[in-house]
């Protein structure tokens, strides 16, 4: 579904991304992982558009994608989160997952000052997606609350939610367990399962809690300094000699 | 009882002409929200508004209809589709080929469209002052017929009701269309609202559409009230509008709406019972002291550095 080939990103006179290639399947979690500053992040940004990559292609859906405005890239069927929280904090709960749902919305003025029945029916079931997400990550009950006023922990799971509402083909999560307790940690992990198993979405994570990539990840792409150090399943990875060079340093 | 009277009436300039700047600074203040940029064309941007309204009314007196609600209509519609898609062009053309540069760039750009439009005006209609007719006469009056009296004009009221149905409009606007929900969502996170497929140049267009909308209906109230347009004639007017979206906080719709009633009643209060001549002295004083101790203006949030 997502192929990535000799992607590389040059910062000025720094490579920050050099030579990575990475597949992700339907119905697949790959992770990647490698020490900070590896370029993990940078890779995310190249895919999802934030970046133009200055070396490489990549195909998503069979489509070339580099250098394509993000917002079209997006509705390829792909969506992202970030290593922060970014919520629309001043909006409530419910309207982050309606304003996700923007494009699939007609949004003609005339239709929604006459309230036609077309465009009640589709704030209707807009309305029902997102409440059936927000029941999904147990959130239901906040529904009205202004969004930066949620707990951290309840924050993360809601921008689960709003990717959901999108109704994406490839999920890229950035660190989703970061500053989250270890009972909110296993929480995620059922939910990242239940999202491939349910819900037939791939999920591409970054993480550098080892439990969870260990876990749920199909497959584990290691990256150092840029350069693709290993790639296999959690297995290989675990035993791969350069892999454990890489995180403990050479004795 | 004659001191109220007198207070009254300045509070009832103030409130017109505070209405009639709200509803340009509201224009200043959504595109500032959205992307962070000062628009110095939209003064422009309701001088033509209001050239445009004159024109129209001129042109239907020409053809002889004589019916008022018809002319004003006519006249509101024509403004309202001239200046929005005026506001729509000069993003396109000045401001999105350097958005996201360096802050002063796109600045620069908007004061160069300011003067690229002015001096259009007047090439296309002459320097010198062109009068407005005085459609809307007449009015009430209150008081001792033989000391002060207390006016208020039909002209104000129909001001004061229109900016009213305007602001109301645009609130449930923001607050209930589908377009309003994605006009605060860019406004919070760009850069979020793109990864999510929202057309966010697409949500930037209409910003700019709203905003040039409203400054023409004000230039059609305010060409009235004051009875005459000069190219110039949105140089001031912009400037007050803007330190009034500043003085309301920048960024916020209900700043915009306060600012400029602040802003109104203060300018006519010192016109009252100083003298006319102070009255700029005091708004931009207003101004300067707002900047020194609440620089986020009276309704703005400060604003928290990102890490």
């Amino acid at each position: 579904m997502l192929e990535v080939r000799n992607l590389s990103m040059r910062f000025g006179g720094l490579l920050a991304v050099d030579q990575v290639s990475l597949d992700v399947n339907e119905h697949e979690i790959v992770s990647i992982i490698g020490p900070n500053g590896a370029g993990k992040t940078t890779v995310f940004n190249c895919i999802s558009g934030f970046y133009c990559p200055t070396g490489g292609k990549i195909r998503f859906q069979g489509e070339e994608v580099q250098g394509k405005p993000d917002f079209k890239i997006s509705r390829l069927g792909m969506v992202r989160t970030f290593q922060h929280v970014r919520l629309f904090s001043k909006m409530t709960v419910v309207e982050n997952l309606l304003v996700a749902q923007h494009r699939h919305l007609n949004t003609n003025l005339f239709a929604g000052l006459l309230k036609t029945p077309s465009y009640r029916q589709q704030e209707q079931k807009a309305l029902d997606r997102a409440a059936y997400w927000l029941d999904r990550v147990g959130l239901l009950e906040l529904a009205n609350r202004e969004a930066g006023n949620l707990a951290y922990g309840q924050q993360r799971r809601l921008e689960i939610a709003r990717c959901m509402v999108t109704e994406p083909q490839l999920l890229m999560l950035d660190e989703p367990a970061a500053g989250l307790n270890p009972a909110e940690t296993r929480d995620l992990n059922h939910l990242i399962v239940s999202l491939k198993e349910d819900y037939n979405v791939s999920v591409l994570l970054i993480e550098h809690d080892m439990s969870l990539v260990m876990e749920i990840s199909d497959r584990i792409n290691v990256i150092n300094q840029g350069r693709p150090l290993a790639c296999g399943t959690p297995e290989e990875v675990r035993q791969n000699d350069d892999v454990i060079k890489a995180y403990l340093g050479e004795a | 009882m004659q001191d109220l009277l007198y207070f009254l009436q300045q509070l009832i300039n103030g409130l017109t002409i505070g209405s009639a700047y709200a509803l340009i600074a509201i224009g200043y203040t959504m595109v500032y929200g959205i992307i962070g940029m000062i628009n110095f064309a939209h003064g422009e941007i309701y001088m033509i508004g209001a050239y445009t309204a004159l024109i129209t009314i001129t042109g239907l007196a020409s053809l002889g209809v004589a019916w008022l609600p018809l002319i004003l209509i006519v006249a509101l519609i024509c403004a309202v589709l001239v200046s929005s898609s005026m506001g729509w062009a000069v993003e396109r053309v000045a401001y999105r080929p350097v958005r996201g540069r360096h802050r002063l760039i796109p600045l620069i750009s908007a004061i160069g469209m300011s003067i690229f439009l002015q001096n259009y005006v007047h090439l296309a209609q002459g320097s010198r002052n062109i009068g407005f007719p005085a459609l809307i006469q007449g009015g009430f009056q209150f008081g001792d017929p033989d000391s002060f009296q207390t006016s208020i004009s039909y002209m104000q009221i129909t001001i004061f009701i229109t900016t009213l149905i305007c602001m109301t409009a645009l609130s449930l606007f923001i607050s209930r269309s589908r377009i309003g929900r994605a006009c605060r969502a860019v406004s919070q996170d760009l850069g979020m609202a793109n990864l999510l497929g929202i057309d966010t140049n697409r949500i930037i267009s209409a910003t700019f559409i709203i905003g040039a909308s409203l400054a023409a209906v004000a230039g059609l109230l305010l060409g009235m009230y004051y009875g005459s347009v000069d190219p110039l004639f949105g140089f001031i007017a912009g400037l007050k509008a803007f330190t009034a979206a500043v003085l309301g906080g920048i960024g916020s719709i209900p700043g915009a709406m306060l600012g400029g009633l602040i802003l109104g009643v203060s300018e006519s209060m010192t016109s009252g019972y100083l003298s006319g001549e102070y009255k700029d002295v005091v708004s931009f004083g207003l101004l300067i002291l707002i900047l020194l101790f609440k620089p986020t203006g009276l309704l703005g949030k400060p604003e928290v550095e990102k890490i």
